[in-house]
C-alpha cells in the first residue's frame, strides 16, 4: 500500500522540512513584527495607534492566499522585488515568509494586546511614579508579564501558522501540501495512504507544539 | 485619555508626541513614495490600469460579482452544513459515555490539526472519476465545501463545547434539582444559552471560512473571487490594481462581519437577561489541539 514511497520519486521528509523552515522563519518574524505592532497600538502617540489599528484590521480581513499571491504576482513578477532570492525556489520561499509574517503579525499583536490588559494598572502607575518613561514601562514592566500571560494564545497562533504554511503551495513553494497534491495526482490508487502520511505529518508537527507550549504556559503564567 | 501605560499628556508630552508623529509621517511617506515610484516605473499607476474598475462595468458583471457570489455561496453553504454537524460533534464530546466521547474527540482533534488546504485537495482527489466521479465543472466547488465543512465543523464543535462549559455550574445543578435528565438539561437549559453565548464566535468563524475559500481558487480551479485576478489582469494587464480591488472587496465584506460579531458580543455582555457568559471572537480565534487545555477552552 505504501510501496510508492520506495520508488525514491517523492521526498516527503524534504517537503516537511520546508514546512518546518517556513514555520520557524515566519514565527520569528511575526513575533517581532507583532510586538512592534502591539507597541504601536498601545502607544501614547495617536498616529501610531491609528496606523496599528488600521493595519491589523485591514490585513486580518484579507485572505492569506491573497497576501501570498500578491507577494508573488505583485511584488516579485510585476515590481521585480525578489528579496534577494536568486533562484525561483529561493524567491518563492522568501516571498511566502514575507506574506506569512505580514498576516501572522496581526494575530501576535492582538494576542499580546490582550496580554497587556492583564497587567494590573497599579504596576504601570508605580513604574511611572518611579519616573520610568513609556518605553521603559512597556519593555521593563508590562511586556515581560504580558508575554508570560499569552504563551497559550501564542501557541494557538504558532499552530495556526504551521497549518497556514501550506498556503505557500499556491506560489509553488515545494512544501508538504504541494507534494501531497502532486502525489495524489500521480498515485491516485493510493489516495488514502497519501493523505494518511501527510495528515500524520501535520498531527506530529502541531500536537507536540500545543502540548509543550500548554505546559510552558501553565508554568510561566503570573499567578494573580 | 489615560491608560495603563501612560498619563494624559501634559504640555511636554504633547510636544514629544507631535515629534514622534512627525517622524512617523516622514518615514511612512518615504516608504509610500518608494513604493509608488516603483509602481510608476513599471507603469502600474497609469490611469488605464485603474479606470476599468470605475468606467468598465463589465469587469464587475463578468468577473468580480460572479466571483464574489461563488465565494459567498461556498462560505454560506459550508457554514450551514458545518453548524449542525459541529453542534452534534460538540455535544458528543461532552457525552457521559466514553464510547461516544472518545471517537468524537479523536475525530475533532484530527480534523483541527490538519490544514484546510489539505482537506480540500483530498476531497478534490476523492471526487475524481476513479472514486466518485462528481461532474468536473462542479468538482472544485464541492471539494472546497467539503474541506471547509470537515475543518470548520471540528472548530465549531470546540466552540459549542466551550460555549456549554462557559455557562455557570449552577445552571446544571438547578436542572438536576428539578429532576431533569442529562438530555433534557442539554436541550432545554444549556444549548439555548450556549447558542447565544457562541453567536459572536460563530459569526467571526464565518470570516475565516470566507477567507479560506480563496485556497480553492488558487489550487483547485474554483472560480471564486480571488481567482478572478488572473482573468482580469490578463485582459487589462493590471495585476496590482486588480489584487488591490479584490483585497478591498474581501476587507469590506469581512470587516462588516467582524463588526457584527463584536456588536453582538457587546450587546450580549450588556444584556441583563443572559447568564453573562459570552464567547468572544478573540477567545476562539482558530483554536488548536492541545493548546486549549492550558487556556481552559
Amino acid at each position: 500500500m505504501f510501496d510508492f514511497l520506495d520508488s525514491g520519486q517523492y521526498d516527503v521528509l524534504g517537503a516537511f522540512w520546508v514546512t518546518v523552515q517556513l514555520t520557524l522563519y515566519s514565527a520569528v518574524g511575526s513575533l517581532i513584527w507583532g510586538t512592534v505592532l502591539a507597541g504601536m497600538r498601545v502607544s501614547p502617540v495617536p498616529l501610531l495607534r491609528g496606523f496599528g489599528t488600521a493595519y491589523v484590521n485591514l490585513v486580518r480581513n484579507t485572505p492569506l492566499t491573497l497576501l501570498i499571491i500578491g507577494c508573488s504576482l505583485g511584488l516579485s513578477q510585476t515590481l521585480g522585488i525578489n528579496l534577494g532570492g536568486e533562484t525561483f525556489k529561493e524567491t518563492g520561499f522568501r516571498l511566502a515568509v514575507l506574506g506569512l509574517i505580514a498576516y501572522t503579525g496581526t494575530f501576535v499583536c492582538e494576542a499580546l494586546r490582550s496580554g497587556i490588559n492583564t497587567v494590573p494598572v497599579g504596576q504601570a502607575e508605580a513604574a511611572r511614579a518611579l519616573g520610568l518613561s513609556f518605553f521603559q514601562v512597556l519593555t521593563l514592566i508590562v511586556l515581560p508579564q504580558a508575554f508570560r500571560a499569552v504563551v497559550a494564545p501564542l501557541a494557538n497562533v504558532l499552530i495556526a501558522l504551521t497549518k497556514n504554511t501550506t498556503v505557500a503551495a499556491t506560489i509553488g513553494v515545494a512544501e508538504a501540501a504541494l507534494l501531497m497534491k502532486e502525489m495524489m495526482e500521480n498515485e491516485a490508487q493510493a489516495l488514502f495512504a497519501v493523505f494518511a502520511i501527510f495528515a500524520l505529518g501535520f498531527v506530529l508537527l502541531t500536537l507536540p507544539t500545543g502540548l509543550l507550549l500548554g505546559w510552558v504556559a501553565k508554568r510561566v503564567a503570573v499567578k494573580r | 485619555m489615560s491608560s495603563v501605560l501612560y498619563d494624559t499628556p501634559g504640555p511636554r508630552a504633547k510636544v514629544r508626541n507631535w515629534i514622534y508623529s512627525g517622524i512617523f509621517v516622514v518615514l511612512f511617506a518615504l516608504v509610500m513614495w518608494w513604493a509608488l515610484s516603483l509602481m510608476a516605473e513599471k507603469g502600474q499607476l497609469a490611469a488605464d490600469k485603474w479606470t476599468p474598475f470605475v468606467t468598465d462595468g463589465q469587469v464587475w458583471t463578468t468577473y468580480l460579482i460572479p466571483g464574489l457570489l461563488e465565494t459567498l455561496k461556498a462560505g454560506a453553504l459550508s457554514m450551514v452544513i458545518a453548524l449542525p454537524l459541529g453542534a452534534v460533534l460538540g455535544i458528543g464530546r461532552l457525552s457521559d459515555h466514553a464510547w461516544v466521547r472518545g471517537p468524537v474527540g479523536t475525530w475533532v482533534e484530527f480534523f483541527r490539526a490538519i490544514p484546510v488546504l489539505m482537506l480540500m485537495l483530498f476531497s478534490s482527489a476523492l471526487y475524481a472519476p476513479q472514486f466518485m466521479d462528481v461532474p468536473s465543472d462542479t468538482r472544485p466547488f464541492w471539494a472546497v465545501v467539503t474541506g471547509l465543512v470537515l475543518y470548520n465543523s471540528a472548530v465549531i464543535a470546540e466552540i459549542v463545547r466551550a460555549g456549554v462549559l462557559s455557562l455557570p455550574r449552577g445552571q446544571t445543578d438547578a436542572a438536576k434539582a428539578i429532576g431533569m435528565r442529562k438530555g433534557q438539561t442539554m436541550t432545554y437549559v444549556l444549548i439555548p444559552q450556549a447558542v447565544t453565548a457562541m453567536l459572536p464566535a460563530l459569526v467571526s468563524q464565518l470570516v475565516v471560512i470566507l477567507k479560506d475559500t480563496a485556497l480553492g481558487g488558487a489550487l483547485l480551479g474554483f472560480a471564486e473571487l480571488l481567482s478572478m485576478n488572473r482573468q482580469i489582469s490578463a485582459n487589462y494587464s493590471n495585476t496590482i490594481a486588480t489584487l488591490f480591488v479584490i483585497a478591498l472587496i474581501y476587507i469590506v465584506v469581512n470587516f462588516a462581519l467582524t463588526s457584527l460579531a463584536s456588536q453582538l458580543e457587546g450587546r450580549l455582555r450588556k444584556s441583563k437577561k443572559g447568564t453573562g457568559a459570552v464567547l468572544g471572537a478573540e477567545e476562539i480565534d482558530d483554536p488548536v489541539p492541545g493548546a486549549n487545555t492550558a487556556a481552559g477552552a
